[in-house]
């Protein structure tokens, strides 16, 4: 399974500020090895968030993604104790769920 | 070894300005023999990188420190380096500006990552420490601008006699910076082989041709 | 509501307030704004973790963990270690920084084989946890100032040879630390230049190493960063953790004492 994915979510007024920091490669497939040979594109394609196992949110990916993407989003209605899961999927079919408990 | 320091300090102590004059040779001349052998444990060989970059000639060694070294030695630095400046084949001092952006912009060539010291491949760095071209604002100020370098000095056609002498101080800067202020920032392009004739005529053109972007 | 009435105020005070500022405002000046921004976030903290995990987690040869490791306040203590690195250890009888320290205890406790680890290119096998071990420690530092201490007479020797290194030119381009790092109020392109050779403040110049460099996505520790300077002032390498490495750091993280630490940190 790949690294783990750093999450914070704290409360502010009626929702809950969510940060995720991402480990993953975000390979385009334009670059080029020292032997110039393309390397192949290995990027985030799907991102799903979740508020006590509810999907709240939803994000289609492309190469354009920076490597280790930072993501924030905000939560309506989200309490302290409440738990956010965050997925990803790539294009290799790797795959990282996370959870963080809303502080 | 512990037992001459000791001795030294001591001395220094007790003594006052001449006692003083001979401590200073003492533990410094110690401590410039225990730095050169910490170069050569510290560092490798690397790619087109060798340890005799370590070396240094009477300039580099003069103004390795944050004095600069007295006028005398200043005078010699400067001497030496004009007197070393290899003026161009055949006095064509000029090539063409349009190729020498590319080398101002490029900062390759010379570190060890580098496949070859050939200087057809490198850049001049230009734009590291110099403003040039008003359009590129992405410029260094470790050295003054050149924005209208040529305009500045007057100099509306290249071949009039009046602005030979700022054509040839423009070029012996490019070859050995060091000939006009012996502690010079700026590296010896033509001196150290980072650039060749072609390269530098071009840089020439750039600066001083009246048509180059430089001088709009 | 508290926020929506304290946003509109911001607003306000940044509409007045900004329209002079617009006016003003310098390329540095927008690339030091986009910076900031990206400061929330910092993929070095994926760095943090992994070095934490490394440090408590047994392995090696020995099959130990970094827990009893010294690195200069006792074994174990981590908290503020590395705001008083480099200094003098008395089991090797030299003076250490951070990474050299890591290098004798991931052989001593854990039975790794340091000269080895020292060879391998950074980013990659264990020395690539070696960068992830430096980020940690040197978070654990987050807020301090430099304290360094210069008692030992080796220490103060190194420093007198790291300031030696700091202004010695050589390469075909005459370069030393100092001929970028030895003026007030310079940059390179357009980045600006801590000057190196006395305390440039908070933040600014050891103070943010470790860091995480955005352009090439990459977690540099403080040994990469000296040797890419070496590189690009057209030096042969220096080996990692060599003397005039360690030198160095001596060197300014004495002269910056008082800085205050934010390692790890984020880079262009």
């Amino acid at each position: 399974m790949a690294d783990p994915m750093r999450i914070r979510a704290q409360v502010a007024g009626d929702k809950a500020t969510v940060r995720v920091l991402m480990s993953h490669e975000m390979e385009t497939g334009q670059r080029k090895d020292s032997s110039g040979k393309a390397i192949p594109a290995w990027f985030i394609q799907e991102v799903t968030v979740a508020h006590n196992g509810a999907p709240v949110m939803t994000a289609q990916w492309g190469p354009s993604v920076s490597k280790n993407p930072f993501m924030q989003c905000a939560i309506k209605g989200a309490k302290a104790g409440d738990k956010v899961t965050v997925s990803w999927t790539d294009n290799k079919g790797d795959k990282r769920t996370d959870e963080a408990t809303v502080s | 070894m512990k037992i001459d320091k000791k001795l030294a300090g001591l001395a220094c102590a007790a003594g006052a300005a001449v006692l003083l004059a001979g401590c200073a040779t003492g533990p410094s001349a110690n401590l410039d023999a225990e730095f050169k052998a910490m170069l050569q444990n510290s560092f490798s060989a690397r790619g087109i990188a060798k340890m005799d970059r370590l070396d240094q000639d009477l300039g580099q060694a003069a103004c390795s420190s944050a004095k600069q070294p007295p006028e005398a030695v200043l005078k010699q630095i400067e001497g030496e380096a004009l007197a070393s400046i290899k003026w161009p084949t055949g006095g064509q001092y000029f090539g063409d500006w349009t190729r020498a952006d590319k080398l101002a912009q490029s900062g390759v060539g010379m570190a060890w990552n580098n496949p070859t010291t050939d200087p057809k491949t490198n850049g001049g760095q230009c734009y590291n420490c110099h403003q040039i071209d008003k359009k590129e604002i992405s410029f260094g100020t470790i050295g003054p601008s050149l924005y209208n370098y040529g305009k500045l000095r007057g100099v509306k056609d290249v071949t009039d006699p009046k602005v030979a002498p700022i054509i040839q101080y423009t070029w012996g800067k490019l070859y050995n910076s060091k000939a006009y202020a012996g502690c010079s920032n700026m590296p010896r392009f033509g001196h150290a082989k980072i650039l060749d004739e072609e390269q530098m005529r071009d840089l020439m053109s750039l600066l001083l041709d009246p048509r180059s972007p430089v001088n709009q | 509501m508290k926020h929506p009435i304290t946003l509109t105020a911001l607003a306000a005070l940044a509409l007045t307030g900004a329209t002079a500022a617009w006016a003003q405002k310098t390329a540095s000046d927008g690339i030091a704004e986009y910076r900031e921004l990206l400061a929330d976030g910092n993929p070095a903290e994926l760095f943090e973790v992994k070095g934490e995990e490394l440090w408590k987690k047994a392995r090696g040869p020995k099959n130990a963990s970094l827990e009893k490791c010294d690195l200069g306040k006792g074994p174990g203590v981590v908290k503020g270690a590395w705001a008083e690195l480099p200094r003098y250890f008395a089991d090797t009888g030299r003076v250490q920084d951070l990474e050299s320290r890591l290098l004798t205890c991931m052989e001593t406790l854990q039975g790794f084989k340091a000269a080895e680890i020292a060879k391998l290119d950074f980013g990659k096998g264990e020395m690539a946890n070696v960068t992830a071990l430096s980020t940690w420690i040197s978070g654990q530092s987050k807020g301090f100032g430099f304290n360094l201490p210069q008692n030992h007479a080796l220490e103060r020797k190194m420093y007198a040879l790291g300031e030696k290194a700091f202004f010695y030119r050589g390469g075909p381009m005459d370069f030393s630390c100092a001929s970028c790092h030895g003026e007030e109020g310079k940059r390179i392109r357009l980045q600006d230049l801590p000057v190196l050779y006395k305390n440039p403040g908070d933040g600014l110049g050891m103070a943010a190493w470790p860091a995480y460099r955005v352009s090439n996505g990459q977690m540099w520790g403080m040994q990469q960063r000296l040797s890419d300077c070496y590189r690009l002032q057209r030096f042969p390498n220096p080996d990692f953790a060599s003397d005039v490495t360690i030198a160095l750091q001596t060197y300014m993280g004495v002269n910056q004492k008082g800085a205050k630490i934010i390692t790890p940190a984020l880079k262009r």
